[in-house]
C-alpha cells in the first residue's frame, strides 16, 4: 500500500507528459490526487506492512506529514485545474513590466506536479536515510520547472537560484550522512546501516564528534531546502515567481519536508543523548530565521514575497519549537500543521487578488473586501491567523511553544520569540488592512465568471485552519503525542 | 593496488587545480569529465579484496555517466547558448590556484584530525575528497557563468561521491542509482535553464540575474 502512494503519482505524472487533451490530463490530475488522499487517509485506519525490506514504512511523524502533503496536493489540484482553465496558452503581459510572455506547457507543468507528489510522498515515508536525501532531491527537481511555468527572465533567474542554492546545499547533506555512516561503523566490518531505527537503536555506540559533524551538515544542508535563515535566499524569489498553486505547495508541503530530514537526525540525536547540541543548534537558528523574516517583512512592498519571508519566519518557529524539546515539540508539531494550512490558503487568496488586480505590490491594491469579497475576507483572516491572533490554529501552537518555554525557565527565548511575533504582527497587519479596505481603483477589471473552486478550497482550507484553533480532534492530538514523543 | 589508489588521488588533486586554472570552458568541461571517470576507477579498485558483479558495475556506470554523458550534455548546453569560451573569473587564475593551494593545506590538516574507525586504502583519500568538494565551491562563487557554477556543483558532489569511497561504505545499490539519477536528471534540467538563459538575456552570466531582490521601504 505503501508503494501504491508512490507509484500512483509517479505514473500518473509520467502519463500527463504525453495526454494532448486538456481536458482528459486535468481529469486525471484530479483522480490521482483522490486518489493519493483516499490511500493517505486509509492509512489511518490499516497501518500499512512496511515495505521493500522496511526501507518504506509509515510512523507517527511520516504519516502526519503524508497525510497533511496529500491534502494540500487535492486542494491545489481542485484550485489547479480552475486557475489552468483560466490561464489560456495565449501570450500574456507581464504585470510588472508589461512584455509579453507565455506559459510552459500545461502538460509539463501538470506531470511535473504529480512527480512533485510522488517525490513528497517518497521523502515521508523513507526509513532509509540515503533514500529520503534521495527523495529531496527529487522534489527539487521536480518543482524546478513549477517555479518556471510563466517563461520569462524573473522566474527564470528564480528557477536558477533555487535549482543551484538547494542542490548545493543537499550536496552537503549527502556529506552529512556519509558522516553518520562513519558515526556508526565498527572497526573491521563494512556493512553500515542507515535505517532510522537501527540508528536510534544504537544511538549510544554511536562516535560522538562524527555525529555532532553530521548533524550540522543535515542541518545545513536541509535547512537550506526548508528555508532556514541563512540559506534561506533562494526560497522568496521562488515562492514569488511560481503560479500561485506552486508557491501553496512549495511553502506549504515542500519545507515540511525538508524539515522532516532534519528531524530524522534530530531523532537520533536525541536518542544518543546529544539532544543537548542539537537543540541548541535548533534554537540559534530558529531565531535567527525569524529575526531575519521580520527585518524583510516590515520593509515589504511585494506581498508574495511578504508570504514567503512569513514562510521563513514559520520555519524557525518550528525548529525553535523542537530545540526547546519537552512540551514544546508538540507545539512544533502542531505548528507545522497549522501553519502548512494557513499558508496554503494565503498563497491561493494571493493567486486570485494577483488575477485581478494584476500587481504583486502590496500598494497596488486597495478594496479587496469589495472587488472579490470572499477572497478579501479570507486575506485578512489568514493574515491575522498567521501572525498568530486567536482563535486560529497557528496562535494555538505557538502559544504552546511559548508556554514550554517559559515553564522551561527559557524565558530569554521566550522573549525574543513574543518580541519578533509582535513585529511582524504589527508588520503585517498594516498592508492587510490596507489591501481589504477602501475602493478599489478603476483598472481593477472585474473578472466574470471566474470558476467556482478558486474560492472554494481556500474557504474550506479557512474552515480548517479555524478548527485547528478551536478544536484539535483526538485522534490528531494522539497522533501528535506519539510523532513529539520521538523527538525530545 | 594501493599504488593505484594513490596515484589516482594524486590525479584527482591534478584535476582541482586544472579547474582552477583553466581558462577556456571546454577544457574545464573535460577536467570534470575526467574527474568523474578517476572515481570511477577508484569505485572499482577499492574494492579489489571482494569482488562483485553489481559493485563494479555502479563504479563503472558512474564513471560514463559522469565521464561521457554529462559532459555530452554540458558541451550541448555551451554550443546551444552559443556563449564565449571563456570561463570568466571574477578573480584572477592566480588567486583562484593560490586558492586551491589553501585549501588544499585546509584538507590534508582536516584529514589528519579525523579519526576513522575503517582505516582507509590510502591516507590521502579523506584530504582528496575535501579538497575537491571545496575546489567545487571556489568554481561557483568565484565564476561568472552558469555553465561554470554546473561545473562547480559537479565537482563538489565528485568530492563528497570520493568521501564515500574513503570510508569504504557500501550504499545499497538502489540508492547508488538514485544518487546517480539525481546528479543526471540535475545536469539536464540545468542544461535546459541554461538554455532559456541564453535565449532570454543573450548571456549565461549569472552576476546579470538581479531582478529579483527586496525592494524596502
Amino acid at each position: 500500500m505503501i508503494a501504491l502512494l508512490i507509484v500512483i503519482p509517479a505514473a500518473v505524472g509520467i502519463v500527463a507528459f504525453f495526454v494532448e487533451s486538456d481536458r482528459l490530463r486535468r481529469i486525471l490530475l484530479v483522480c490521482a490526487a483522490l486518489a493519493h488522499t483516499t490511500l493517505s487517509l486509509t492509512t489511518w485506519l490499516v497501518p500499512p506492512a512496511p515495505a521493500l525490506g522496511g526501507w518504506l514504512a509509515e510512523d507517527a511523524l511520516g504519516r502526519l506529514i503524508e497525510t497533511l502533503t496529500s491534502v494540500l496536493f487535492l486542494a491545489a489540484s481542485f484550485y489547479g485545474v480552475a486557475y489552468l482553465r483560466e490561464e489560456r496558452s495565449r501570450p500574456h503581459s507581464d504585470f510588472e513590466e508589461g512584455f509579453l510572455f507565455s506559459n510552459a506547457r500545461e502538460a509539463t507543468f501538470t506531470g511535473c506536479l504529480l512527480l512533485f507528489l510522488a517525490a513528497m510522498t517518497l521523502v515521508t515515508v523513507s526509513q532509509q536515510l540515503a533514500l529520503l536525501w534521495v527523495a529531496v532531491e527529487g522534489t527539487t527537481l521536480a518543482s524546478a520547472p513549477l517555479i518556471f511555468f510563466h517563461r520569462h527572465h524573473r522566474s527564470l533567474e528564480a528557477t536558477w537560484k533555487y535549482l543551484l542554492i538547494c542542490s548545493v546545499g543537499i550536496a552537503f547533506a549527502l556529506l552529512g550522512i556519509f558522516f553518520l555512516a562513519v558515526a556508526a561503523s565498527d572497526p573491521g566490518s563494512s556493512t553500515i546501516s542507515l535505517m532510522v531505527d537501527d540508528l536510534r537503536t544504537n544511538a549510544h555506540h554511536l562516535n560522538v564528534p562524527w555525529l555532532k559533524a553530521a548533524f550540522v551538515l543535515l542541518l545545513v544542508g536541509y535547512g537550506t531546502k526548508m528555508g532556514l535563515a541563512p540559506f534561506h535566499t533562494w526560497l522568496p524569489d521562488a515562492h514569488s515567481e511560481a503560479p500561485s498553486v506552486a508557491s501553496a505547495l512549495l511553502s506549504g508541503a515542500l519545507l515540511n519536508c525538508a524539515f522532516l530530514g532534519i528531524l530524522r537526525t534530530q531523532e537520533i540525536c536525541v536518542a544518543g543523548g546529544l539532544a543537548d547540541f542539537s537543540d541548541k543548534l535548533l534554537l540559534v537558528f530558529g531565531l535567527l530565521s525569524m529575526a531575519v523574516a521580520a527585518v524583510f517583512i516590515a520593509g515589504q512592498t511585494d506581498y508574495k514575497r511578504m508570504l514567503a519571508y512569513s514562510s521563513v519566519e514559520h520555519m524557525g518557529i518550528l525548529a525553535v519549537g523542537v530545540g526547546l524539546g519537552g512540551a514544546a515539540v508538540f507545539g512544533a508539531v502542531l505548528h507545522l500543521i497549522n501553519h502548512s494550512l494557513t499558508k496554503a490558503m494565503l498563497f491561493l487568496v494571493a493567486g486570485n487578488l494577483l488575477a485581478v488586480y494584476r500587481t504583486k505590490s502590496t500598494a497596488g491594491v486597495a478594496g479587496a473586501l469589495t472587488a472579490l469579497p470572499v477572497s478579501g475576507a479570507l486575506w485578512l483572516l489568514g493574515l491575522f491567523a498567521i501572525t498568530g491572533s486567536p482563535p486560529f490554529g497557528p496562535f494555538l501552537s505557538e502559544f504552546t511553544i511559548v508556554k514550554a518555554a517559559l515553564d522551561q525557565g527559557q524565558t530569554f527565548v521566550a522573549v525574543i520569540f513574543l518580541v519578533i511575533l509582535a513585529v511582524i504582527l504589527a508588520a503585517m497587519a498594516a498592508p492587510a488592512l490596507t489591501m481589504a479596505q477602501g475602493t478599489p481603483g478603476e483598472h481593477v477589471l472585474p473578472v466574470p465568471g471566474r470558476s467556482f473552486a478558486l474560492s472554494a478550497v481556500p474557504v474550506l482550507l479557512g474552515i480548517a485552519v479555524l478548527m485547528m484553533g478551536v478544536y484539535v480532534p483526538p485522534v490528531l492530538t494522539r497522533a501528535l503525542r506519539e510523532a513529539a514523543h520521538l523527538l525530545g | 593496488m594501493n599504488q593505484l589508489i594513490n596515484s589516482l588521488l594524486v590525479i584527482l588533486v591534478l584535476t582541482g587545480f586544472m579547474l582552477l586554472g583553466s581558462s577556456r570552458l571546454d577544457s574545464c568541461i573535460r577536467t570534470v569529465a575526467v574527474q568523474g571517470v578517476l572515481l570511477g576507477i577508484l569505485g572499482v579498485a577499492m574494492q579489489a579484496d571482494q569482488w562483485s558483479i553489481a559493485g563494479v558495475m555502479l563504479p563503472l556506470s558512474s564513471a560514463v555517466v559522469k565521464g561521457f554523458v554529462l559532459p555530452w550534455l554540458l558541451f550541448r548546453a555551451m554550443r546551444e547558448a552559443d556563449t564565449a569560451r571563456e570561463v570568466e573569473p571574477f578573480i584572477s587564475y592566480n588567486l583562484s590556484i593560490l586558492a586551491g593551494a589553501t585549501v588544499l593545506g585546509l584538507s590534508l590538516w582536516l584529514g589528519r584530525q579525523l579519526q576513522l574507525a575503517n582505516q582507509p586504502a590510502s591516507s590521502l583519500l579523506v584530504p582528496a575528497a575535501f579538497f575537491t568538494s571545496l575546489v567545487g565551491m571556489i568554481v561557483i562563487v568565484s565564476r561568472r557563468k552558469a555553465l561554470t557554477q554546473v561545473l562547480g556543483y559537479l565537482a563538489l558532489e565528485n568530492g563528497v561521491y570520493a568521501f564515500g569511497a574513503a570510508v569504504a561504505l557500501r550504499l545499497p545499490i538502489l540508492v547508488e542509482l538514485g544518487i546517480l539519477l539525481d546528479v543526471f536528471v540535475g545536469v539536464f534540467v540545468m542544461g535546459i535553464a541554461i538554455f532559456h538563459i541564453s535565449r532570454e538575456f543573450d548571456h549565461i552570466d549569472t552576476d546579470k540575474l538581479t531582478a529579483l531582490t527586496d525592494r524596502l521601504r
